[in-house]
């Protein structure tokens, strides 16, 4: 056995940290450090010096602008991004969108949406889940119906779709709609279309969270005209797609660099505060929390890294063990959000939202968000795939119940 | 990067397996436990005859050189077959001191029976009331001549009574030290018993016991770091044996819910049981992680720090973990998970003393903290 990295994967976590030192806008990371959301113009500038870098896409084929790295090499540029306070890409676009072109998509699609994904030009946001259909996607409503008259060649699309993270935004949306509510099996009358969102009858309606900021939203569609040429695969192949994409979850989504930068805050934030005169990082209880959650990410560290042999020695997708670091990565992001709002105790009080105004006077930057982070983070056992679905998942695929 | 265990690794867990399946059954194991020994000799032969007695002795020693990643799967197949022979003990604690801080003399004395399983040691380390210190204080060692008189109590000795030497730690006028001991020697006293996983232990009591200057293992004063090392590596095998004990808890179980029919159903169609499987699943392979990383660390550490931190991370980890797993292995068998015809509730004993032998989660915790 051998834990370490070799001095080739080193070397390139060297080169990582280097660039990101060097070209990570300090104004952006200040955000990412200090819990303010990211505006739609900081995240196509950031996309826009990783595009010219050539890193804005590693996971694709070279031929349309990957980088070539092998799985490894994308953890470690993943977990460099956590521990930079980098902020990664919006997964919709270069991560889910284009997997599907890249797999499913026409040489025209490919031709004409992978280069701007990759070069940042349009913000994608993502249309699955709708107020009925969250965990059981498979009952969407959301219609496209072949058009008449004047949209025969296109799908008029009307229903609502919900959770779209950044929404707002949204430059393109990416979405599942029924084009077939005969279908024998609900499936299969299920199909994956591109829509460009400044078309007419799309309505985007904030949904401002608990902790007030607005980072998600509902999407209305009022019979919305898309070219049918923006449908990918073959109609009613919607469900084939989503599966698919399933399948492409990243090994990163334990979020150990991430983790890592909070946990390292969350000790100066500890050594800072003060109980009874002494360092509240020296107080049993709270020390013996903070020691626990600093295990378990231990633990998800290495349990990553043998996921990540395992998968570059079998050349088997990840599978179930994607579910695992998803449970266990996104309990840790939480048990640490939850303790820096303790760790700051009275003062964690006042209420700023995340992404309204400027805080002022003698209420600290730093901790009044950290109560709001804490109630932002209630989100990460609930999004991609609640944790309840992902122990479905592997009680299905692992253990065979 | 390269977490499979090496072809030899393997072969040896395999041929290892091979022999417990045949020999180390669990109605074997209830027949060894219930012998007067409490501990089969045939069983201790084999395990020196594959070697596995000189692994971690250093080639000079007669050994393979070998570390604690090299006797992992080793002691994952003793978890899991609930092995009480005390290899961990003898190879990990009392014979690991006396390689260490042994005279060529001492060593040519000893080592050669400890390979060939001919001479089984015993470290006499913790002492009453003084739970997981491994500072001796209880026990004294006073300069008499050129030898030295110890006195004192120690307890929870594993294989006392079937050992050819005790390893005593004992307080010198220098500081702790190290003692080659007869447990059957005028001036020992043990008194035996058993523990709730099986294994045979005794608290061995030493009055006014005379030994030669040939007993001081090292030089006196000077054992602290050497005891520190070695209860470091044996707590990596615990988490070795104790990842084992997990795995078959989890194998059972899962077993169990998949055959276990209640409403017409197996209940492992119950998405609650489900989600619970899948939790004890996922501590297995939390723990796993750091098993891994602790024994890594054991090895090859650069500094006893590093190494001591990585293993009492382990020990916390696999000692919450025991816990979960155990409880809920027993929970998910409903009423025969309680009793003692199935493996089940051996191994959750085993799981149970996983967290008792070298420290639980709250010594291990504060451990942890203090070298962060």
């Amino acid at each position: 056995m051998d834990l370490s990295y070799s001095a080739d994967e080193q070397a390139f976590r060297n080169e990582v940290r280097g660039w990101l030192d060097a070209n990570l806008p300090d104004d952006i990371r200040a955000k990412v450090t200090g819990y303010h959301g990211l505006s739609k113009d900081d995240f196509l500038r950031w996309h826009k010096i990783l595009a010219a870098k050539g890193w804005s896409v590693p996971h694709w084929p070279v031929e349309w602008g990957g980088t070539g790295w092998d799985i490894t090499q994308r953890y470690i540029y993943d977990e460099e991004f956590g521990l930079a306070g980098a902020p990664g890409l919006p997964s919709f676009g270069p991560a889910m969108c284009a997997s599907v072109l890249l797999k499913f998509g026409s040489p025209e699609q490919k031709a004409r949406f992978l280069p701007r994904i990759r070069e940042g030009d349009d913000f994608w946001v993502q249309g699955y889940s709708e107020p009925g259909s969250g965990s059981d996607l498979a009952s969407l409503k959301c219609r496209a119906d072949r058009g008449t008259g004047a949209n025969s060649d296109k799908y008029v699309i009307n229903g609502q779709k919900i959770w779209t993270t950044l929404g707002h935004y949204g430059d393109w949306i990416f979405c599942l709609v029924r084009t077939d509510s005969t279908a024998e099996k609900r499936q299969d009358g299920i199909s994956f279309i591109l829509v460009d969102m400044n078309t007419p009858g799309i309505t985007v309606r904030p949904l401002i969270l608990m902790d007030g900021g607005h980072e998600v939203n509902e999407v209305f569609f009022d019979n919305v005209a898309v070219p049918v040429e923006n449908l990918v695969h073959d109609e009613g192949k919607g469900w084939t797609v989503a599966k698919y994409l399933l399948g492409h979850e990243r090994m990163g989504s334990g979020n150990v660099g991430g983790s890592k930068r909070e946990l390292a805050a969350l000790k100066e934030l500890a050594g800072r505060e003060l109980k009874n005169g002494k360092p509240l990082i020296e107080d049993v209880r709270f020390r013996d929390k903070l020691s626990r959650v600093e295990i378990e990410l231990d633990a998800l560290e290495i349990t990553s890294m043998r996921f990540l042999d395992k998968m570059r020695r079998t050349g088997q997708p990840p599978g179930a063990d994607v579910s695992m670091l998803k449970i266990r990565g996104t309990e840790v992001q939480q048990m640490i959000t939850e303790l820096m709002m303790q760790a700051a105790g009275p003062m964690a009080q006042p209420f700023k939202a995340v992404s309204h105004g400027n805080v002022s006077g003698s209420i600290d930057h730093f901790t009044s968000r950290l109560a709001p982070r804490y109630f932002n983070y209630r989100k990460a056992s609930i999004y991609a795939g609640s944790n309840e679905i992902q122990r479905n998942i592997i009680a299905k695929m692992s253990l065979g119940l | 990067m390269n977490f499979d265990h090496s072809e030899e690794q393997q072969q040896l867990a395999d041929s290892l397996r091979k022999y417990l399946a045949t020999n180390y059954s669990f109605e074997q194991r209830k027949a060894i436990l219930t012998s007067a020994s409490g501990s089969s000799d045939a069983a201790w032969a084999a395990f020196a005859e594959m070697g596995l007695t000189a692994i971690t002795l250093s080639e000079a020693d007669g050994g393979f050189g070998g570390g604690a990643l090299d006797l992992m799967a080793v002691m994952e197949a003793f978890g899991e077959a609930l092995v009480v022979e005390p290899l961990l003990e003898n190879v990990g604690l009392a014979g690991r001191l006396l390689a260490r801080t042994g005279s060529a003399a001492q060593k040519a004395a000893w080592l050669p029976g400890l390979i060939d399983g001919s001479v089984k040691l015993a470290f006499a380390g913790l002492e009453p009331g003084r739970r997981y210190d491994l500072a001796p204080a209880g026990t004294t060692a006073t300069p008499e001549g050129s030898g030295w008189v110890l006195d004192g109590a120690k307890c929870m000795v594993v294989g006392a009574a079937s050992a050819t030497r005790l390893v005593v730690s004992a307080a010198a006028p220098q500081g702790s030290s190290l003692f080659l001991v007869d447990p059957h020697a005028a001036g020992v006293t043990l008194n035996p018993s058993r523990t709730v996983d099986g294994l045979r232990v005794a608290d061995v009591r030493l009055a006014n016991l005379l030994v030669g200057a040939d007993a001081l293992l090292g030089t006196a004063g000077s054992a602290g770091p050497a005891i520190e090392e070695a209860h470091d590596f044996a707590c990596a095998l615990l988490c070795a044996d104790t990842i084992g004990a997990m795995q078959s808890a989890c194998d059972a179980t899962l077993d169990y819910i998949k055959q276990r029919k209640q409403f017409g159903v197996p209940i492992g169609s119950f998405q609650v049981l489900q989600h619970r499987m899948v939790e004890m699943l996922i501590c297995t392979e939390q723990a796993r992680s750091l098993a891994i990383l602790a024994a890594s660390k054991v090895d090859s550490a650069a500094t006893a720090a590093e190494r001591s931190r990585a293993v009492s991370a382990a020990m916390v980890k696999v000692a919450d973990s025991a816990r979960q797993v155990s409880q809920e292995s027993v929970q998910l068998h409903g009423g025969m998970g309680m009793t003692e015809e199935l493996k089940v509730s051996h191994t959750f004993r085993r799981l149970t003393t996983a967290a008792l032998r070298f420290g639980d989660a709250d010594h291990h915790l504060e451990r942890y903290a203090a070298l962060g």
